[in-house]
């Protein structure tokens, strides 16, 4: 058995290239905004860091299983990824048909994502990092207020089963970061630390940070609801979920 | 504590649901007639049962006599792309696959154990709020549900009633707008009074992208949701989920239950049956019967349980009585009943005759104006379209479109331009039972339209010469000729 595994693992190998080329990163510019709910009401500063340009993809996270072997599928400990990991792979190195391998990984749970981060000498972005940089649209760092931008991404967030398209097939934006919105959901570093309780109308009401938050950038406005959408997913989850339509994509601080 | 107050008013409700349930068909006030008082949250339950989901318009059996259950609830959510109306795609978040969800009918006492799905193909997590529920959140905050996964949770059916259940994510609205709303009966001890046929409607508002009708995949407009500028009101999830074929049916002499619901967003319903008067509505879904009901308003977030019995044959339009709604927007069933015609309850048109007040001379000041005659094509293409805005605009749309289901169109339409003569006909005598048009089947009624010859030749010749027809002249000797022909 593991003859056939070794072997279709060369075929992958000498038909895809041995090395793992690292994703290009590029900077995002230091600055400040309001996110919709965070650590603080009031403004959040991000300074300079790196962030890929793609979302992981398939054939990237192949690889790493390959020389990271806690990751195989038949290997990883539930603490870590509950079964629903690598659910469409039929074993440790074969991807099921369906998947394409320059499609974003997803499937994976946020200790999978932080490991692979960490041994490409990289991080998951914060949840701050990560809103700051999916403010941009193709033109502006800040496309807060540009209603046009808003209402496409909540259209992209309501499409069905667009994890199943290859990486870059969304827009890229002004730092030349492509698929931040449209693509797959994808972890933070911090996913967990809004909480949310799942009855948002109770979050509302109560939750001081969310409440100030919501006011200070207009109710009304169509950010809000993409915002929503995204807290209220990273509010449903826990570290060791595993989603088809979940993924990542790793960051990298600027050493002064 | 809360717990107590909850207790003490689904007391109240028990009580007042046995005295109607025993003042039922004897028109009495039974207020001393209750026999005894339950507390439902005393009701012990016995053994357990997987619940009987259905999708619209059917209800799950009755529960009949039955004990109070542990009962097994098992939905699945999923988001979906369905049909808003022909050749209009919409993407659906549904409990259970349907627009509303599954309906699930309970007793009071049950103790319902609720198991949510979230498929792992959506995209966004999801919960249900119940207000059948007695407790905060109605279930919203332990149902909180990430995709691809799902989490159990449990309640005891305290009060009788008929309610709405709903996701409650954020954005709620957005949720609620995308389809996720749907039933859930609990039936008093004993259940309902038994009647013939029961069914399951909801209405819901839907804003999309486009405009009505245009085509295409169209995406939710947060916009238009937030200003409540509807694009379709609709009757379960699409236009046309209840004509034609979808119809629901009924024979003479049956009572009909309707299960009625308003998922909202926004909009409020002013529910009715053209042509039925409700015999017994149990107002907003509770236990307060009133009778005699011509329309009913049903809340966003509402329902109402209403009963009539028919008694003549025929096609009875359901409608939301805003009424714009109903034939501009969607808000359209039909309820088709079959049998034998009871000409003491409803007659038809026994005689017809010309009216005119005062002697028969028509009043006027002035000079008596005189009906414009036309001399050219052009001229009777534009009286003939005055005509038209006043007698067809209402069924046949102002681009001759029609609506789906109900009213066949008359743009590009094979039937009319098949048979100028028949098209006569139909004007002047009017049109029962079923016609195919353009490959749609239509089972619907036109009444004769009472146009003088001239008029008659105007609108047909303007209907001809618009939207895509063969351009066909028709003169008022046309008209003479076909109506001594029979």
């Amino acid at each position: 058995m593991i003859k056939v595994y070794l072997f279709i693992a060369v075929l992958f190998v000498s038909f895809f290239g041995n090395t793992q080329e690292p994703t290009a990163m590029k900077k995002i510019k230091r600055g400040a905004f309001v996110p919709l709910y965070g650590s603080d009401s009031l403004g959040v500063y991000v300074p300079d860091f790196m962030l890929d340009e793609y979302p992981v993809t398939n054939k990237q996270y192949l690889e790493f299983v390959k020389t990271h072997s806690k990751w195989k599928k038949s290997k990883v400990l539930r603490l870590f990824a509950d079964k629903s990991y690598l659910r469409k792979w039929v074993n440790d190195t074969t991807l099921s048909t369906e998947i394409k391998l320059n499609s974003a990984i997803t499937n994976v749970s946020w200790y999978a994502a932080k490991d692979y981060c960490a041994c490409q000498g990289k991080r998951l972005p914060s949840m701050d990092e990560w809103e700051y940089a999916a403010m941009a649209s193709e033109t502006k760092p800040n496309a807060q207020a540009d209603s046009i931008f808003n209402s496409k991404i909540i259209e992209s967030y309501e499409l069905p089963k667009t994890y199943k398209n290859e990486v870059g097939h969304k827009f890229k934006n002004y730092y030349g970061i492509y698929d931040m919105h449209g693509l797959v959901w994808e972890w933070t570093s911090d996913f967990n630390s809004v909480l949310i309780s799942g009855e948002s109308r109770q979050d509302v009401d109560t939750e001081k940070n969310l409440f100030c938050g919501s006011a200070s950038i207009n109710a009304s406005n169509l950010m809000d609801y993409a915002a929503f959408m995204r807290y209220a997913f990273r509010g449903s989850i826990k570290a060791n979920y595993n989603i088809q339509t979940l993924g990542f994509r790793c960051a990298k601080s600027i050493k002064k | 504590m809360k717990k107590n107050r909850f207790n003490a008013t689904s007391k109240a409700f028990a009580v007042l649901g046995l005295a109607t349930l025993v003042a039922c068909g004897q028109g009495e006030a039974g207020k001393d007639t209750a026999a005894k008082t339950v507390d439902s949250s005393t009701i012990e339950v016995s053994g357990e049962m997987k619940a009987e989901l259905t999708a619209p318009p059917f209800v799950p059996a009755s529960v009949g006599d039955r004990a109070a259950k542990k009962l097994i609830v098992d939905m699945e959510i999923l988001e979906q792309e369905g049909t808003m109306t022909d050749g209009v795609k919409y993407v659906y978040w549904t409990f259970g696959g349907s627009v509303p969800g599954s309906f699930i009918r309970t007793r009071v006492g049950d103790e319902v154990e609720f198991t949510l799905k979230n498929h792992p193909d959506n995209k966004l997590p999801h919960n249900i709020d119940l207000h059948a529920v007695t407790g905060a959140g109605g279930g919203a905050a332990s149902s909180f549900v990430a995709p691809g996964h799902e989490v159990t949770f449990s309640f005891k059916t305290l009060n009788p009633g008929l309610y709405v259940y709903h996701c409650a994510t954020a954005p709620v609205g957005m949720h609620i707008a995308n389809g996720m709303y749907g039933l859930i009966l609990v039936e008093p001890e004993g259940g309902l009074p038994a009647v013939d046929r029961e069914y399951y409607i909801m209405q819901g508002d839907f804003y999309t992208k486009g405009k009505n009708g245009d085509p295409g995949l169209q995406p939710f407009d947060m916009q238009k949701a937030v200003d409540e500028n509807a694009d379709y009101v609709v009757f379960n999830g699409k236009v046309g989920a209840l004509t034609g074929d979808n119809a629901l049916t009924a024979k003479v002499g049956e009572t009909v239950r309707l299960y009625v619901g308003n998922g909202g967003p926004n909009l409020v319903s002013s529910f009715h049956v053209i042509g039925e008067i409700f015999d017994r509505v149990n107002i907003e879904g509770g236990t307060a019967v009133n009778e005699n009901v011509q329309t009913t308003l049903i809340p966003a977030g509402g329902a109402a349980m209403v009963e009539f019995k028919v008694d003549v044959p025929g096609t009875f339009i359901i409608v939301d009585h805003s009424i714009f709604r109903a034939f501009n927007k969607g808000a359209l069933g039909m309820l088709k009943v079959e049998g034998e015609e009871n000409k003491k309850f409803y007659s038809g048109k026994q005689v017809e005759g010309i009216y005119n007040p005062e002697g028969g001379k028509i009043v006027a000041t002035g000079d008596a104006p005189t009906a414009p005659t036309a001399s050219t094509k052009a001229e009777r293409i534009e009286l003939g379209k005055q005509i038209y805005s006043q007698t067809c605009f209402a069924c046949h749309q102002g681009e001759g479109q029609g609506i789906a289901g109900a009213f066949p169109p008359l743009a590009k339409s094979d039937y009319l331009n098949a048979d100028v003569d028949r098209a006569i006909g139909i004007m002047l005598h009017g049109k029962t039972g079923e016609i195919t048009v353009n490959g749609e089947v239509y089972n619907s009624v036109m009444t004769a339209q009472t146009l003088t010859d001239e008029e008659a030749a105007n609108v047909l010749t303007y209907i001809y010469n618009s939207w895509g027809n063969n351009g066909t002249e028709v003169k008022p000797t046309d008209i003479m000729r076909v109506k001594s022909s029979h």
